[in-house]
């Protein structure tokens, strides 16, 4: 009897814990949350402390070169409109993605670049990964350099979280892996030598020694995709949208650090 | 036109050890790689780095086709009077790429 009353006790008691919790059981904790920044050994956390040995702040410079272009067929550079890029961007890159109302959906950085392209300049959309649409991600993620990050603030977001954070939980590929089950359950861990580290979106677009390059996000996350040899949606998908939106959401209070680099 | 990164101290005090920092652009392509249909990619890279203090050059490097992408460059020299430090480096298809910063020595 007394042990029949303990059992009960204790099923409420994990009842409670549930219903009193609205994170799942795997979520890292606020206070846990760590940038890949941390993870790095100290030579590489060197170049990105210092602005001039950081390689990404090459593609900073060409943004700022390229903030002034006004060569497109509306004669209008971004200066034009936004005027001084430190103060019309700062914390812009720390609300991304964000809600379009024309298109009724998310749009990231990139997106809202070719966006402003397309609409006001009259200009071809820069392809994805491309230096110049890089360059000028970089010029305004960097404004926004240790602003807390607010991605999915925005209610009319909260349906679009919701699908990012499906997917994140989401087992795919042929490795049959999810997101969460390296980057929730595993961050602490190494694989192959590596830290497995939070998958926090902080840097990007952000300087990959292996990449030798810049890269954004959603080249990140696909490497990641065809590292668990699953289908990475195509650059631009939706889904990758979503996946950004809900690491950021994930992610929020934490600053940015573009253009970071990590090994 | 490809974007360089300079650190050089605006002022040093004379005879003072002084660090020189160089960041590049350049993709630093080996030669080695092919693409997707198997075509050979040119080699495509910086050769030769040299830095002149007030015309006298002071640091010269060569460079092969295992230096990383964007090749960063450091060296010390001393603080002897004030003047120019002349940047210049040289490469493959045509490569030539100047940069200069300022020193004041008292």
């Amino acid at each position: 009897m007394r042990c029949a009353r303990a059992i009960a006790v204790a099923a409420l008691l994990i009842a409670a814990g549930i219903a009193a919790s609205p994170l799942p059981a795997t979520e890292i904790p606020p206070a846990a949350r760590r940038s890949g920044f941390s993870f790095m050994a100290p030579g590489t956390q060197a170049i990105q402390n210092e602005d001039t040995a950081n390689p990404g702040m090459l593609w900073v410079l060409d943004g700022e070169t390229l903030w002034d272009n006004n060569a497109n067929p509306a004669g209008k550079a971004c200066a034009d409109c936004h005027h001084d890029v430190g103060a019309s961007m700062k914390g812009v890159a720390a609300r991304y993605p964000a809600f379009d109302p024309a298109l009724t959906r998310p749009v990231n950085l990139e997106q809202r670049i070719n966006l402003c392209r397309t609409r006001h300049q009259q200009a071809t959309p820069l392809a994805y990964e491309s230096h110049d649409l890089l360059a000028l991600t970089a010029l305004v993620g960097k404004q926004s350099r240790g602003v807390a990050i607010e991605g999915g603030t925005d209610p009319q977001l909260e349906p679009f979280v919701a699908k990012g954070h499906a997917l994140f939980m989401q087992r795919q590929g042929q490795l049959n892996l999810s997101c969460s089950n390296c980057h929730d359950d595993n961050w602490d861990k190494h694989l192959a030598g590596s830290a497995i580290t939070q998958g926090q979106p902080t840097g990007y677009p952000l300087y990959r020694l292996e990449w030798q390059s810049l890269g954004s996000l959603q080249r990140r996350l696909r490497s990641c995709m065809i590292g668990i040899r699953a289908q990475p949606y195509d650059y631009g998908a939706p889904e990758l949208v979503q996946l950004e939106l809900y690491l950021m959401s994930r992610a929020q209070g934490m600053p940015i650090e573009t253009p970071a680099v990590r090994p | 036109m490809p974007s360089a990164l300079i650190n050089v101290p605006a002022k040093a005090t004379r005879g003072e050890t002084i660090e020189i920092k160089t960041l590049m652009s350049h993709p630093m392509e080996t030669g080695y790689r092919r693409t997707a249909t198997g075509e050979l990619i040119p080699r495509n890279i910086i050769t030769s780095f040299a830095c002149r203090y007030n015309g006298v050059e002071i640091f010269r490097a060569d460079l092969y086709p295992a230096i990383a992408a964007n090749p960063f460059i450091t060296f010390f020299t001393v603080a002897t009077e004030s003047g120019k430090f002349d940047f210049e480096w040289i490469g493959d298809q045509g490569f030539s790429e100047t940069a200069s910063a300022a020193i004041t020595v008292a």
